[in-house]
């Protein structure tokens, strides 16, 4: 038994060595905070610490399911992060085809370039762009009203806030998904459209016919994945361009942790919500990584 | 293409122009910030300042330059990311390596993968997270913004899988000429390792230089904040300015004042992006796709 083990550790002992900085650094900072889910059944007192503040079992989270500001908050993580997915596919396909579309390798790499840039600038440029763009007198306004149109409030509308940071973000990030879908499409077997060219099939015909369901299982494992993500509606987004006027249709699970649990210091409450996200976030992505093994042989490890 | 008829040449000519548009519309929000941040303030507050600077000035760059907050938290952010880029690929590199090796090798291989696996589908949540760095006194430090996950799983995953896929011969032929792990790992993988290590290098220094909330989190001394937890702080005043009635003449003029240049310091916070990210671009699309999706 014994040699059993030290044969084993003879063979590992250089890739533990390997390992040992990152397994340190991530035991400390990703493990160590979990610890502190014991906040979210306590009256926490950062004075008394995790030892000496009083347990209160599920008064917290009793308090935060009675609180209307917080179920608000659920209700528009959903629909934000359903939307996102939606519109984000559909934009990410549709310029993937357009793209493919060009056969010229120059034009069409320069454009994936483009598109790909505005994933790369932070929210927080990209707030401060947008509220340029997106103001009284920005460009977009300009525009609206030389239409002849009323100016619209992107920004403090509730109706049109949840919009905006949707068409927002599928602006943002559509490119990673072009790219994706691109290199999914150049992997298809040319073969395929030699055969459909001499059957008479015109392009659309082709793209209808070929491109279309080529592409359906990667479409469906990219939406299964962001579907695991469902609770995480963009807090980066969210927090630099929200303001109170729109928190009705605006908040969401994550900016609502930031500010009751840290910004008013509520530890414990805030913990709570983190929990309660946490334990149905994961659940939800295990369901999304199994589902996309099962159906798309997709593995992360 | 024998079948290039009228009708498919219009469509190209359309497709183009409907491509070059949404390229257009991804370019055109920084070049109207660029033309905002070299404007006159009164053109811009008259919302007349489009895609080329009126009544150009140089003057908000002089005062972001001299005023000291915005050089100090970009040297802060520089230094976030010379430090953060390095310890990440460090990391995932030496994690990347004996993850990438089958359980006849390193035979627990599958109970490290699963540590790394679970802190991707569960964590302790913001508020603990801040506790943790209070309680180990990081508080202020560089090392609070550096430290934390110094493995991002999914990239090292797209590092272990492109691993996984060179042949085994590679190695093979090296450990027979008496080559050990460390050596394998460093003259033979990875220079052929160049497009993923450029890809996942690409996300971490992106990463490091657009995060904010960790800088909002663990700093509390302004004068300590990386940029971006200082523009957010920039945009937050600009907010609040806007919020207020504009009669107030000074409350105008400092918003005029405010915008243009807030707009020249969002473009310098750009620009170490858009220098970094051509010279990546060409390994981008092999590193990304022949880690992450296979087929």
């Amino acid at each position: 038994m014994l040699s059993k083990l030290q044969e084993r550790f003879r063979k590992e002992w250089l890739f533990l060595l390997m390992m040992l900085p990152g397994l340190v650094l991530t035991a400390i900072f990703s493990y160590g905070p979990m610890y502190g889910i014991i906040m979210a059944f306590q009256d926490y007192n950062p004075g008394l610490g995790y030892g000496g503040s009083p347990w209160v079992g599920w008064a917290n989270f009793k308090l935060i399911f009675s609180q209307p500001a917080f179920l608000v908050t659920i209700r528009n993580t959903f629909f934000i992060s359903f939307m996102k997915i939606v519109f984000g596919t559909l934009a990410s396909v549709v310029f993937a085809l357009q793209l493919n579309e060009i056969r010229q390798n120059g034009p069409k790499r320069i454009f994936q370039t483009i598109v790909y840039i505005p994933n790369f600038i932070s929210w927080v440029i990209m707030a401060g762009i947008l509220t340029d763009i997106l103001g009284t007198n920005g460009i977009i306004n300009e525009v609206v009203k030389g239409l002849g149109g009323r100016p619209v409030q992107f920004l403090s509308n509730r109706g049109v806030f949840p919009w905006t940071l949707i068409f927002t973000d599928m602006w943002k990030t559509f490119g990673f998904g072009t790219v994706v879908y691109l290199a999914t499409m150049t992997g298809i077997d040319p073969e395929l459209y030699e055969s459909a060219v001499i059957d008479g099939a015109g392009r659309w015909r082709q793209t209808w016919s070929i491109t279309l369901p080529m592409l359906i299982p990667i479409i469906i494992l990219m939406t299964v994945l962001a579907l695991g993500n469902v609770l995480s509606a963009g807090f980066d987004q969210v927090y630099n361009l929200y303001s109170p006027s729109v928190f009705p249709t605006g908040d969401i699970i994550d900016t609502y942790v930031y500010r009751a649990g840290l910004q008013s210091g509520k530890y414990a409450i805030g913990t709570a919500v983190g929990l309660f996200k946490s334990l149905v976030s994961s659940v939800l992505i295990s369901t999304s990584l199994f589902v996309a093994y099962k159906f798309a042989g997709y593995k992360v490890f | 293409m024998q079948f290039r008829s009228r009708g498919q040449k219009i469509f190209n000519v359309i497709n183009y122009i409907l491509v070059t548009l949404v390229c257009l519309s991804c370019l055109l929000p920084i070049v109207n910030t660029l033309a905002i941040s070299f404007s006159a303030p009164s053109f811009v507050s008259a919302g007349q300042v489009y895609f080329w600077p009126k009544g150009f000035t140089t003057q908000s760059y002089e005062f972001a330059m001299s005023g000291g907050k915005f050089v100090r938290s970009f040297l802060i952010a520089i230094e976030r990311c010379v430090l953060g880029v390095a310890i990440n690929l460090f990391c995932m590199i030496t994690t990347a390596y004996p993850l990438s090796k089958d359980t006849k090798k390193f035979p627990d291989r599958n109970f490290f993968m699963g540590f790394y696996v679970f802190t991707m589908l569960f964590g302790g949540g913001l508020v603990p997270w801040y506790i943790l760095m209070y309680n180990l006194g990081l508080l202020n430090s560089i090392w609070a913004l550096v430290l934390p996950l110094s493995v991002p799983v999914s990239n090292m995953a797209i590092l272990m899988n492109f691993m996984r896929s060179l042949p085994k011969e590679m190695e093979e032929a090296a450990s027979i000429d008496g080559a050990g792990n460390f050596r394998i790992l460093w003259s033979i993988l990875l220079p052929v390792l160049t497009p993923s290590l450029a890809t996942v290098g690409l996300f971490a220094f992106v990463y490091h230089w657009n995060d904010w909330l960790s800088g909002a989190l663990f700093i509390n001394n302004p004068t300590k904040y990386p940029l971006q937890t200082y523009l957010q702080t920039l945009l937050t005043n600009m907010r609040d300015l806007l919020r207020q009635s504009g009669s107030d003449y000074y409350t105008l003029l400092q918003r005029m004042n405010e915008q243009t240049g807030r707009a020249s310091q969002l473009f310098l916070g750009l620009v170490p992006i858009l220098v970094v990210y051509p010279f990546v671009q060409k390994y981008f699309t092999t590193g990304l796709v022949m880690g992450s999706v296979k087929g």
